[in-house]
């Protein structure tokens, strides 16, 4: 394995953290949102105050983890997405301060504005939307070089279906996710009544999102047939990934093994995510960029991964000690 | 190819971002350590005052943590997205401590969750404690990580440029930077001296308007005596940044103190205003003083302007920025050096509504402090990016909207700036420590003193 390759692994890795974590908490918002709406608001506020208030930072630091990871192991992507991502990120970046904001001023400081918690779920399915946009773009053809510089199309961005399947993808995925996440925890704490909800949304879900994922796979194939057929090639990933999404929704369907389920559905999405990325490579953006012509010198490759490796060992027991505190601890979770 | 405008943007986006990042950042640094000495000291003395400081100044805490992570989010994308050229350059060299400091954050983030959530769910003080230990070394180890990245700024070293290529790049040397020492232990030391006198406001500020409390005494006492501490630290340090300048920058120090031509036993030049012919008037001049703030000598010869391009030369105006950060530093250690003697000499003067009315000052002055100093050192550095190395302007975007995300940027911050203030206010209002000596004291069937 070349030091190229272990990079982007670490960072896809943490970029799959995000995805996963980040989802629970976008969904949650969207969530408790809607249930303000249709006056059913107590079932989830509690869910949202006992687990997302202790860890929203966390999550926020494996996105932090990502952008400045990319910058360190391959510098030249600061050139080309950071040239061009000016205005999706940044809006990206007001999206993420309406939910830094809401768990500052509402869940820690006096609370209580129904409009903040509109936006704050608002802002849930937003934020995916606008980040998965990127990876649209790594796929080629809407960024273009004048005077050697990068430019994005915003016209052909917006009007390429693929584009919107990713958007529609991202948004399914995080209601899905998050729903079925909410039902084992709410399964925990013993609270039937949300357990029964969120059981509800995350069933509701399930096919919307299979559905948007096979229209990517569609929609990729007339737009960068190179990508589609490394893809194809992997076939097996993605075909294990869809026996996997067909057990999480007979266990909800069954109301059993709602833990099972939740990791099933990680390890899934770990399969398909894992996948795409493969049949990625070698390009970080399509055509102009690749693992190889962006990759940084070489001591500092070695002294990035090296603090990679101390600063792991010190992670992990934190993190355990986080989840065993938060998470798996009975009489927390249950509100004792 | 530069783009004028979107380098003039980009500047004023990154100066925007950077000024208010820098509010709730040096607060995370400095805060969490009060909290951690204020709470061992109640343990220690069993004091339930102190505890109660310790959980009230936590509960502020929290809400200026949580807005330093979002603005710190906004910074660290806007570097790329506003300095691409820059960025792409210092990956290969300085990307090590970005890097590590993200794992700062992590162990910071972390052990933040789990201490602000278990305040009651352990029996012994002393392990939740514990908890605040990681916090507040995660806080101080992500000021120290890019602050490394800002001093290699100024002193770019740990590699060679060939033809405009890269080569014998070592990280370790970028990292261990000539400027480095200084202004590491500058800016940790003032985030302690500023948390402190923010909170010796807060006190202080009770005490002129409402409550007689004997919590509020002592919580000036302990904040102030703090703040003595660490202003000295300060001084001392500042005085070896000003040598670190003489050395490797020296078009700084010269600029920040209008010293034009080289020479020897030069006078250090504070406020005073320039005529058209760059003459100094009302200035206050200590004879000797820059001769031995920069080389420890009344003697020694203090490079001036005359020895740089004049396309080279920082802006003048970083002179006031220079004499206010010195003024306030200066003031603040005789002010609490004056309450420390008072309180052992039992001086009322020091009860005297002027007396609490200047300490209420010294938080936001310290703030003004951090926030000069910070100007002084980035635009002294100007008209470089690196220093002798990139210019600013060939670092920027070439994107043009960035003056967009410029309104966009200043209207967040507007909210959040308003919104702290607002929802702090709010919750110590709805809170006050009267009430909760009480609550505590009935939930502790009133053992404690
Ligand atoms: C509470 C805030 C505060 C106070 C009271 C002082 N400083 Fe300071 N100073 C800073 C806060 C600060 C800072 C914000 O931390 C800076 C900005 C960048 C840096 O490295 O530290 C800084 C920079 C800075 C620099 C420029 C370093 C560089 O660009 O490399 C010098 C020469 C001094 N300071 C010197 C002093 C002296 C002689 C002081 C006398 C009391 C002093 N400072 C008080
Ligand atoms: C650590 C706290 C820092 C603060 C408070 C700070 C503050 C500032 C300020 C006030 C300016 C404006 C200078 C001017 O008017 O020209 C500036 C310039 C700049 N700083 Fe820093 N800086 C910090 C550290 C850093 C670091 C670590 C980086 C990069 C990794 C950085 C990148 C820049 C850039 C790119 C500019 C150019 C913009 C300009 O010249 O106007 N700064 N900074
Ligand atoms: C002396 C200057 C600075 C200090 C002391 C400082 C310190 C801090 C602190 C204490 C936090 C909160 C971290 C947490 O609780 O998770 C924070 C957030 C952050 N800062 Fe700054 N910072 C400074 C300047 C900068 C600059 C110039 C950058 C840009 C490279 C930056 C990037 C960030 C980022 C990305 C975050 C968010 C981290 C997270 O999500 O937890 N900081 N900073």
């Amino acid at each position: 394995m070349n030091l190229e390759i272990i990079g982007i692994s670490v960072l896809w890795t943490f970029l799959f953290g995000y995805i996963m974590i980040g989802s629970i908490d976008f969904g949650a918002s969207f969530f408790n949102a809607y249930s303000l709406i249709v006056e059913k608001q107590h079932i989830l506020t509690n869910i949202i105050q006992r687990y997302l208030s202790p860890v929203w930072e966390v999550t926020n630091v494996f996105l932090v983890f990502f952008f400045v990871g990319i910058i360190g192991f391959f510098p030249k992507t600061a050139f080309y997405y950071g040239t061009t991502l000016l205005v999706p990120i940044s809006i990206g970046v007001i999206l993420l301060a309406v939910r830094g904001s809401y768990y500052a001023f509402e869940t820690y400081g006096a609370r209580g504005h129904k409009g903040y918690a509109l936006l704050y779920g608002l802002s849930g399915l937003l934020l995916p939307a606008s980040l998965s946009i990127v990876l649209t773009i790594s796929e080629g053809g809407f960024i273009t070089m004048e005077n050697g510089t990068p430019v994005l199309n915003y016209w052909t961005l917006f009007t390429e279906p693929l584009t919107w399947a990713v958007v529609l993808l991202s948004v399914t995925a995080v209601l899905y996710i998050s729903a079925t996440f909410l039902t084992w925890y709410a399964n925990q704490a013993g609270d039937t009544e949300a357990t029964r909800l969120m059981r509800k949304y995350a069933l509701l879900w399930a096919f919307p999102l299979i559905f948007t994922a096979a229209g990517i796979i569609v929609e990729l194939r007339g737009h960068n047939p190179d990508h589609y057929e490394k893809l194809m090639s992997l076939w097996w990933m993605f075909a294990l990934s869809f026996i996997l999404f067909l057990l999480t929704v007979w266990f909800l369907w069954k109301k059993r093994n709602y833990g099972s389920a939740f990791i099933l559905l990680v390890i899934q999405f770990a399969l398909a995510f894992f996948g795409y990325g493969i049949s990625h490579y070698p390009y970080l953006l399509y055509p102009h960029l690749t693992l190889y012509d962006s990759f940084t010198n070489h001591a500092m490759a070695i002294s990035l991964i090296v603090a990679f490796i101390l600063g792991f060992c010190l992670l992990v027991p934190s993190l355990y000690l986080l989840l065993k505190l938060f998470l798996f601890n009975k009489q927390y979770v249950s509100g004792k | 190819m530069i783009n004028e405008e979107s380098v003039f943007y980009s500047r004023v986006l990154t100066e925007t971002t950077l000024t208010f990042h820098i509010i709730y950042a040096t607060l995370g640094v400095g805060v969490p350590l009060m909290i951690m000495i204020a709470q061992w000291v109640g343990i220690k003395k069993n004091d339930e005052h102190y505890i109660l400081l310790a959980r009230r100044w936590t509960r502020g805490f929290v809400i200026t943590v949580a807005v330093g992570v979002v603005t710190g989010t906004a910074i660290g994308l806007q570097l790329s997205l506003l300095w691409p050229n820059f960025m792409e350059l210092a990956g290969h060299i300085i990307a090590l401590p970005l890097f590590m400091e993200t794992f700062a954050f992590f162990f910071e983030a972390i052990f933040l969750g789990i201490y602000l959530y278990t305040w009651d769910r352990f029996e012994n003080q002393k392990k939740h404690l514990l908890l605040l230990v990681p916090v507040a070394i995660g806080g101080s180890f992500s000021a120290v990580f890019i602050t490394i990245v800002n001093s290699f700024m100024n002193s770019p070293q740990g590699f060679d440029l060939v033809d405009g290529k890269l080569t014998n790049v070592n990280p370790l040397l970028a990292m261990f930077n000539p400027a480095m020492p200084t202004k590491v232990t500058h800016v940790v030391v003032t985030a302690y001296m500023t948390a402190a006198f923010v909170l010796a406001s807060i006190a202080a500020f009770r005490m002129l308007t409402s409550s007689k409390h004997v919590y509020h005494k002592k919580a000036l006492f302990f904040t102030m005596k703090l703040g003595l501490i660490f202003s000295i630290a300060t001084a001392v340090i500042g005085d070896f940044s000003g040598k670190f300048l003489a050395e490797y920058q020296p078009e700084k120090l010269a600029a920040a103190e209008w010293h034009f031509e080289t020479h020897g036993e030069a006078p250090l030049i504070m406020w005073g205003m320039l005529d058209e012919n760059n003459d100094i008037k009302y200035a206050i001049q200590i004879p000797f003083a820059l001769s031995i703030l920069a080389h420890w000598l009344p003697g020694a010869v203090v490079t001036g302007l005359d020895q740089f391009p004049e396309d080279e030369i920082p802006p003048l105006y970083i002179h006031y920025l220079f004499d206010t950060m010195v003024t306030i530093g200066m003031g603040l250690v005789v002010l609490s050096l004056i309450y420390w003697i008072g309180v052992k000499r039992g001086w009322a003067f020091i009860h005297s509504k002027l007396f609490l009315g200047l300490s209420v000052l010294s938080g936001p002055l310290s703030m003004l402090a951090i926030e000069a100093g910070w100007w002084l050192a980035e635009v002294g550095r100007q008209p470089w990016i690196l220093r002798g190395i990139m210019r600013t302007s060939e670092a920027a975007t070439t994107n043009n909207q960035v003056d967009l995300m410029l309104m966009l940027f200043c209207g967040l911050y507007i909210i959040l700036g308003i919104g702290t203030i607002v929802v702090m206010s709010r919750m110590f209002k709805r809170n006050p420590v009267e009430q909760e000596l009480k609550d505590r004291e009935m939930e502790k069937g009133g053992v404690q003193k």
